[in-house]
């Protein structure tokens, strides 16, 4: 039977709006909603579409919503699961974000975000040291590491000229290792 | 035009952007270098913070914020969209082409440099925000500096709390000792 475009749409809409965080905090939602409740995909499809989404550039969640709308009802089923993954986040965050824009000059305001700043600096150590532990095992991806931030924050290099750069360093890391193995 | 030049700079943000979460905040700072008049530093903190405290993917819900910030209304919703344009090509694409992506070994090859260097320019968004908290009007701010050393080891030490408990600390903490300075 074919699925239905409302149904991809609410399934989204609803992942969208009951997940908080991005990535793997969605999983528990994509479940419920595309495996029990719509069978539009078994967990071991789930799992692979995750694995390609974290492969490709963009947001996680939404690449998920994409691949999973385009499986179901093509171009089109793409395209309003993605809109369906957002709604929620463009509806919540701009009534936010037009609240703070008129309260912002309170000083009581202003003092709450001072320490909010700070225990964002926190949360962001913590998701650094999260990542390191998969993604920093040897010493060719420490001085990967270190050379991100040394050409971003000294020599002041655009994020973009270092993910290419990182693309090109990959592929040929990868070359010479083929070399050294035949 | 502004919304064309807002789809346009959240388009590249897009396609740069690896690895989800936080993966889009130094884009963000690098916008907010060459765009002050749309956001600045310091607003990103508070981006971080509203985003993580919402429901929806983080790197959405920041770029409907600094969307708004640049453009009021259709701004959040260009800015997101912009966002996300690149995602549905390039997943179509795949999902058409290239059922077996995630197992070229060229994609291996180029995510082991990747995944690395994103971590790194996590860190350079990180930094960036945590010199604007402690020495933002040019002197240290010892309070800040403190409360950051207190808030880390927190974090680290109960990981299974949720980030909103951490961000609602901050906000506590910011009003009744005047942290941010």
């Amino acid at each position: 039977m074919k699925v239905r475009l409302i149904d991809l749409y609410v399934a989204f809409l609803k992942i969208g709006g009951l997940t908080f965080g991005g990535g793997y905090a969605m999983l528990p939602m994509l479940q419920r909603e595309v495996i029990d409740k719509h069978g539009w995909a078994t967990i071991e499809e789930v799992l692979d579409i995750y694995a390609i989404c974290q492969c490709t550039p963009g947001i996680i969640a939404v690449n998920t919503a994409t691949m999973i709308g385009y499986r179901k009802r093509g171009i089109v089923g793409a395209i309003v699961a993605t809109l369906g993954e957002i709604t929620p986040s463009v509806v919540i965050i701009t009534i936010l974000a037009s609240v703070l824009t008129r309260v912002q000059d309170f000083a009581v305001i202003q003092r709450a975000f001072g320490g909010i700043r700070i225990a964002v600096c926190a949360l962001i150590v913590q998701s650094v040291l999260t990542l390191s532990k998969k993604s920093i095992t040897n010493t060719g991806t420490v001085l990967l590491f270190l050379a991100s931030v040394a050409l971003t924050l000294i020599a002041g290099l655009s994020p973009i000229a270092v993910v290419v750069l990182a693309i090109v360093a990959g592929l040929i890391i990868g070359k010479v290792k083929e070399r050294r193995a035949a | 035009m502004i919304y064309l030049e807002l789809f346009w700079e959240f388009f590249k943000i897009g396609l740069f952007s690896i690895g989800g979460g936080l993966a889009t905040l130094p884009f963000l700072y690098k916008l907010a270098e060459t765009h002050p008049h749309w956001l600045t530093a310091a607003q990103i903190g508070d981006m971080v913070a509203i985003s993580e405290s919402t429901p929806g993917p983080i790197g959405i819900n920041m770029a409907t914020f600094a969307g708004y910030q640049a453009a009021g209304y259709p701004g959040g919703l260009i800015a997101t969209l912009g966002e996300v344009a690149p995602s549905v090509i390039i997943i179509i694409i795949i999902a058409r082409f290239l059922s077996n992506f995630d197992k070229n070994p060229k994609v291996e090859n180029a995510f082991y440099a990747l995944r690395p260097v994103v971590v790194g320019l996590i860190t350079f968004a990180g930094l960036k925000l945590l010199q604007i908290v402690v020495y933002g009007e040019g002197v240290l701010n010892g309070r800040a500096m403190i409360a950051f050393a207190i808030l880390v080891v927190g974090v680290l030490k109960f990981k299974k709390v949720h980030p909103l408990v951490w961000i609602g600390l901050g906000a506590v903490g910011g009003i009744f000792l005047n942290l941010g300075g």
